[in-house]
């Protein structure tokens, strides 16, 4: 039962960064922009977040850092692609190797030394409940961040006249625009949210997931991220579902490693990878669902006309 | 005050020559900021990263070594870019190049002969070619999103490598290093001029490329078919031009293009397989296909200035004791700044004074 629940809890761990990050981007490509730059704005947010908790030696300051960092970092791509109207896959290819680099730079300092790690809930009574205890009242504090946000973003977009709003630029942002609203103002605001989103998501993966700094430690999971909105044909819950996934499969591949599985390390490190092409070609094979729910202009630079 | 965009009735021939060189000066000043805030003298430190790298004729045959990969990836990349296919996987496709490209000098370190180099040029441009189809392929049977899949293709072929020099072909005599067998002489790609610097034919390779990918551009046929579905697939769809047949050739072309420069790669500057065979060439060559203007001939020219980048930050991480990750840093902000450029080809930039109302702030 012990080994259950721990499994349960390291799939939590694992899927928290990757949902934090989709769900921020989700957002973003509801409005119709679609930001290749999460991977970038992740690794900033690991990498401020780990410094700002080092040196200050809280790691609440780390999170606050980390989100700061995104939402910054994400301004970067929303001058570029918002005010310039440049290309956003270029962009945010830029944004992503630009942070990379950035990252690296900031971090050459940090590497070696010990984190520190964000402390679990602990509930005195319900923490100690058996099996469900630690589950819903012992994880740690991002984990409820997350699940916060998926329920805030799914109300916000599906409940409010502004999220109406949102995804109506993002489905059209002409008629948005001759309807008087501000499309540039909404696209900013949203991606700074989700710049703030993958920035958090960077810091629990350097303040949680593993506490210390290492180069490169995203791993491609800002581009999972990016992979699970398409996943989720751009709906919250089944980005949660997604998210959850494909922690699983991460979990699952470390496990079998560390059980001597006769197979490569190499190979079981692959299969996160290998299941985000399958999932993407199993979604995308259905037409109907891809082209009914994707946002109408994803992708297209817009320049109100005056 | 706000910015605002005016579009120009065509697009500005000025600018659109300018644009490289504006984001490069650009590039430079945010260089000269960048080493200010570490507290180095700017323009020594420009100095040591842009001009130091490339003085003597040694030098200049490093900044071919590192250019020839970036220009045959970038020449490819512009082909996807221009029919608007976003291969941005290249660097699996020059992993599983140099991959493929290897299998004789590492299976059969006995052959020798003339034949056994072109041999393998010709099968790492075949296994990148076969590696960037399954995108291709899954882009045009399943609709699958390329820039995704090619990119997790990336992760997958640089295990799949990493696998290979720890297991199946580790050399037996390399003392547990994660490494192949060395290439014996008739399978390593031959230096220009030995006397003078360690360049190697790829160079020529990728001069070659450029050309021969600019004269199908310009003068064929194909180079037409692919500007017309790239700027508007439905008028290329009415002139009977078929989006998937491109789909398959922009990501076929591309990637032959980078295995050929994975497999020169390997059997010209290091000699062997390794578990890490590039510095991220595949996604710089993003950034010198965008700063060429995705014009073969451009690209030569950026591909050289993309490998001074890469010189620099080895020279500042010696010399200045900055991480030589700087490198990044620069060619992150070049693709910036040339985007930004950009803009000003198809717009006039108006600086609108805070009193204006405009109709957006109504």
């Amino acid at each position: 039962m012990d080994i259950t629940v721990n499994i349960l809890l390291t799939i939590a761990t694992a899927a928290t960064p990757l949902l934090i990050a989709a769900i921020g981007e989700l957002v973003v490509e509801r409005s119709g922009v679609l930001n290749l730059g999460v991977e970038g704005m992740m690794i900033m947010g690991a990498v401020c977040g780990f410094g700002a908790a080092y040196l200050t030696g809280s790691p609440w300051i780390g999170v606050l850092a980390a989100i700061i960092a995104g939402a910054l970092f994400s301004l970067l791509f929303a001058f570029m692609t918002l005010t310039l109207a440049t290309n956003q896959v270029a962009t945010g290819l830029s944004l992503t190797i630009l942070g990379l680099g950035l990252s690296g730079m900031i971090g050459t300092n940090f590497v070696g030394l010990p984190g520190v790690r964000l402390p679990n809930l602990y509930i005195p009574g319900l923490s100690d409940i058996p099996v469900v205890g630690k589950l819903l009242f012992g994880q740690d504090p991002l984990f409820y961040v997350s699940i916060a946000l998926v329920i805030a973003v799914s109300w916000f977009l599906f409940k409010t006249r502004k999220g109406l709003m949102l995804r109506s630029i993002g489905d059209s942002h002409s008629s948005a625009h001759a309807l008087g609203i501000p499309v540039i103002a909404y696209r900013y605001l949203a991606v700074m949210f989700g710049g703030a989103c993958a920035g958090l998501a960077g810091a629990h993966l350097s303040l949680v997931y593993t506490p210390q700094w290492v180069e490169n430690m995203t791993a491609g999971r800002g581009w999972i991220a990016l992979a699970l909105v398409v996943f989720a044909s751009w709906r919250p819950m089944r980005v949660l579902a997604g998210a959850y996934i494909f922690g699983a499969v991460w979990i699952g591949q470390l496990h079998a490693q560390a059980f001597g599985i006769p197979v490569p390390s190499q190979f079981l490190s692959a299969l996160p990878y290998l299941a985000t092409i399958v999932v993407l070609v199993l979604i995308s094979r259905n037409k109907r669902l891809t082209m009914m729910n994707t946002p109408a202009s994803l992708g297209q630079p817009f320049v109100p006309d005056r | 005050m706000r910015i605002e965009l005016v579009k120009r009735p065509e697009r500005s021939k000025l600018f659109s020559a300018l644009s490289p060189f504006i984001a490069f000066a650009l590039t430079v000043m945010a260089g000269a900021i960048l080493f200010a805030a570490l507290g180095k003298n700017p323009l020594a430190a420009l100095y040591t990263y842009f001009i130091d790298p490339v003085t003597q004729v040694w030098q200049l045959h490093e900044l071919a070594i590192k250019a020839a990969p970036l220009i045959l990836i970038g020449v490819g990349l512009a082909v996807c870019y221009r029919a608007n296919v976003w291969n941005i996987g290249a660097e699996g496709q020059f992993v599983i190049g140099a991959v493929t490209g290897s299998i004789l000098p590492v299976m059969f370190p006995a052959a020798t002969g003339w034949w056994v180099l072109p041999l393998m040029l010709v099968m790492g441009a075949l296994g990148g070619a076969a590696y960037a189809s399954i995108p291709a392929f899954l882009k045009t049977r399943f609709n699958t999103n390329e820039i995704l899949t090619s990119l997790m293709l990336v992760y997958v072929a640089q295990l799949f490598l990493d696998w290979l020099v720890r297991g199946w072909w580790r050399d037996p005599q390399a003392y547990n290093f994660p490494q192949s067998v060395q290439f014996n002489p008739s399978a390593v790609l031959p230096e220009l001029d030995p006397m003078a610097g360690r360049a190697n034919w790829g160079f020529v390779f990728a001069l070659v490329a450029a050309v021969l990918v600019w004269l199908m551009l310009s003068r064929m046929m194909k180079g037409f078919e692919i500007r017309v579905l790239g700027s508007s697939p439905r008028a290329g769809r009415f002139a009977g031009f078929r989006y998937s047949y491109m789909v398959f050739f922009a990501f076929l072309i591309s990637g032959a293009l980078a295995g050929l420069a994975g497999i020169s790669e390997v059997s010209g500057a290091i000699g062997q397989l390794q578990p890490s065979i590039s510095p991220g060439y595949g996604f710089t060559a993003i950034i010198v296909a965008f700063l060429g203007r995705l014009n073969p001939l451009g690209i030569v020219a950026a591909g050289l200035v993309l490998a001074l980048t890469y010189l620099g930050g080895e020279a500042a991480q010696t010399a200045l004791g900055i991480s030589d990750k700087v490198a990044r840093v620069f060619q992150g902000m070049l693709l910036f700044f040339v985007l930004a450029s950009d803009t000003l080809i198809h717009y006039r930039i108006r600086f609108a004074g805070i009193g204006q109302k405009s109709t957006e702030a109504a």
